[in-house]
């Protein structure tokens, strides 16, 4: 729903200013929160991405973790690759045996082959299981299930070729990030500065896609499929377009979280959280950009603090926070705030109209 | 041990799992079926089942293995009942939601087996009757060894599926059942309490996951993560049966689970998983609405 003035430059100006001011966030905050400032950001360009093919395109990805995780092994093979000495291995495949480099990760030295990769292979993996379930419109049901699956069989994978994807444990250990050390102040803020830029930037993409023709015949589909059909549209290939494009950002995501965790492994692109990050939006607003941001860091940060003191009692809570949205609020934070501005416009026009008939 | 025996081995150890998919499955196809109600919390209900033989056998005399299923059943029945009156009523023409809604209940559901049981899972020892196996010492087969629990599980869930087949053909409620399947406004109109069609539909397919728990029991420890590792696959074996029919996803099961067993054997586990999947995505490029679609001509469908 269109709030008033919401394309004017002004709006776009006020919408970009939270960026900014997240960018000189190493001035005012301290380590262990600019940390928490980087994480949940990179988390945010993903869940913009849930925001497209879910509250836009109307159809629940559950198997985004996967594409989270590619991203995020593409940077980690690199960030392993980069600290070696020519003709070592990973310390996790000498300890596993592992007599030679496997050739799939030999392009990963090369850190323009990574990035690229951490972008390329989550959007190729999005755009082929895309156009197998669009093509044959299958239902969004299916798709939802079909998704989760394929989580499932993503983690399986992962833990059990342990010799060469780390296994349960994953990748962790970075030293260096071209060429920098990454416990460096420098390379930290460097990677504070590109994951700001990169939110910023996958949000006024992804509003700019939201303001194409194509943008509008997306949010058609989600309303009527097949009236959309009747006007002479496929749906098909802008559900494609937007399942390709919240892949890429699944990837960036990855990759960027990878950098700030030190760590990627199974336990976070499988079924339970590939699940946890629909709630993330679906806790700040699934039609809304700025509501799945604002979603993210709620729940991570809720999550920081109650999972390390009482972990029995986070499972309730999260358990409970499903319901609660789904059940009260299904628009999310962002629905009760544009409910209560609205309640208080309406307010005060009665005022108004008091006053000027008193 | 012969090739033939061998692979009947193999075979074998694949209808027992395609039998516990199959329980597990029936309740979620149901649901679906009739409800358009994604039920993630179903695998949590077979969990409750598991845990449900546990302690029957822990509290209940005689440790019999009838008591505990009839025990297993109903627990989970009612269970499903107060999950259906409580929130999945609130939800209807709204699958993606009831998906994330029994979410959050399972995530609940498997905390409190954490705290009520022991975290690292609990054991059900198969009465005696039950452990050995039928073994075949001489000719052809020589070296195949049918256990009996298997044998068991293969027989329970046949019980089940022709048990349900006599009440949906033979009785009023399973009448009322195929009439709100088929239309639900035109059953309402003709004085079926759809609602009510509802609630017994849920309940009877959460009795039957709890039954499918009963029976898991038997063969491996009750832990608090048992039902999510059934609910995806029995998930696939809903959508590559066609939702809602009770033959589809019978022949889905088998075809999952012996196809899945047969998998483990030449590759790993994880490998068949990724095969299982790829298999299922290709199936439903021939046929996008699994295997047996019940027709209709409403044009939306969930």
């Amino acid at each position: 729903m269109p709030m008033p003035g919401r394309r004017s430059p002004l709006a776009l100006v006020a919408a970009l200013l939270p960026f900014a001011a997240l960018a000189f966030a190493p001035l005012y905050l301290a380590p262990y929160h600019l940390l928490l400032a980087g994480r949940f950001l990179s988390l945010g360009i993903l869940a913009m991405g849930i925001v497209m093919v879910w509250g836009q395109a109307g159809v629940l990805p559950l198997g985004q973790g996967v594409l989270f995780g590619l991203g995020g092994y593409a940077i980690a093979m690199h960030c392993k690759l980069a600290a070696l000495a020519p003709d070592e291995l990973p310390d996790f495949m000498q300890w596993n045996g592992v007599e030679a480099m496997p050739w799939w990760w030999k392009p990963f030295a090369s850190p323009g082959v990574a990035l690229a990769a951490a972008v390329v292979v989550p959007s190729l993996l999005a755009l082929v299981l895309a156009w197998l379930v669009f093509r044959r419109r299958m239902t969004s049901v299916y798709i939802a299930l079909i998704t989760q699956a394929l989580a499932l069989a993503f983690a399986t994978l992962l833990i059990s070729r342990q010799s060469t994807t780390g296994g349960f444990n994953g990748l962790t250990n970075f030293d260096t990030l071209f060429g920098m050390p990454l416990a460096d102040d420098r390379a930290r803020l460097w990677l504070h500065l590109a994951t700001v830029g990169l939110a910023a930037l996958a949000y006024l993409f992804a509003r700019a896609i939201g303001a194409t023709q194509a943008g509008r015949l997306v949010t058609a589909v989600r309303d009527g499929e097949n009236r959309v059909r009747f006007l002479g549209y496929s749906p098909a290939p802008y559900k494609i377009l937007v399942f390709v494009v919240a892949g890429a950002f699944a990837g960036i995501a990855g990759a960027l979280h990878t950098l700030h965790m030190g760590l990627i492994s199974p336990a976070m692109v499988g079924v339970v959280p590939s699940i946890e990050m629909v709630v993330w939006v679906a806790v700040g607003g699934r039609t809304s950009l700025y509501g799945a941001l604002i979603g993210t860091v709620v729940v991570n940060l809720a999550k920081d603090r109650i999972s390390s003191d009482w972990p029995a009692a986070w499972p309730y809570l999260m358990g409970l926070v499903y319901i609660i949205v789904v059940l009260a609020m299904p628009r999310g934070l962002s629905g009760v705030v544009e409910r209560l501005a609205a309640r208080l416009r309406w307010r005060s026009e009665r005022a108004a109209e008091v006053a000027s008939h008193g | 041990m012969s090739t033939l025996a061998l692979g009947l081995g193999q075979l074998f150890d694949g209808l027992s799992v395609a039998s516990i998919l199959l329980l597990a499955a029936l309740g979620l196809a149901l649901s679906f079926g009739l409800m358009r109600v994604i039920n993630m919390a179903h695998g949590e209900l077979v969990m409750a089942g598991g845990y449900l033989m546990y302690v029957a056998q822990q509290h209940l005399p005689g440790q019999s293995v009838a008591l505990g299923l009839v025990l297993a059943f109903a627990g989970c029945a009612v269970l499903g009942a107060v999950l259906e009156l409580s929130l999945i009523r609130w939800l209807y023409g709204r699958p993606l939601d009831t998906l994330l809604a029994t979410w959050g209940v399972s995530l609940m559901l498997q905390q409190a087996a954490r705290d009520l049981f022991d975290p690292t899972g609990v054991e059900v020892t198969a009465p005696g009757w039950l452990s050995g196996s039928l073994a075949f010492d001489t000719g052809p087969l020589a070296g195949l060894a049918l256990a009996h629990v298997r044998l068991f599980i293969i027989a329970l869930a046949i019980a089940v599926l022709c048990g349900m087949a006599l009440v949906f053909e033979r009785t009023r409620a399973g009448l009322h059942i195929r009439a709100v399947n088929q239309n639900r406004a035109m059953a309402s109109a003709l004085g079926v309490h759809s609602r009510r069609v509802d609630l017994l539909v849920f309940a009877l397919g959460s009795g039957i996951a709890g039954l499918a728990g009963g029976a898991l029991a038997l063969i491996a420890p009750v832990t608090s993560t048992v039902g999510q590792s059934y609910v995806v696959d029995a998930f696939l074996v809903v959508i590559l049966g066609g939702m809602g029919t009770l033959r589809g996803t019978a022949i889905a099961a088998l075809l999952i689970g012996t196809l899945s067993a047969l998998a483990e054997t030449f590759t790993s586990i994880s490998t068949a998983k990724v095969a299982l999947l790829l298999f299922v995505v290709a199936f439903l490029q021939f046929r996008p609405r699994g295997l047996i679609v019940t027709r209709s001509r409403a044009l939306e469908e969930a």
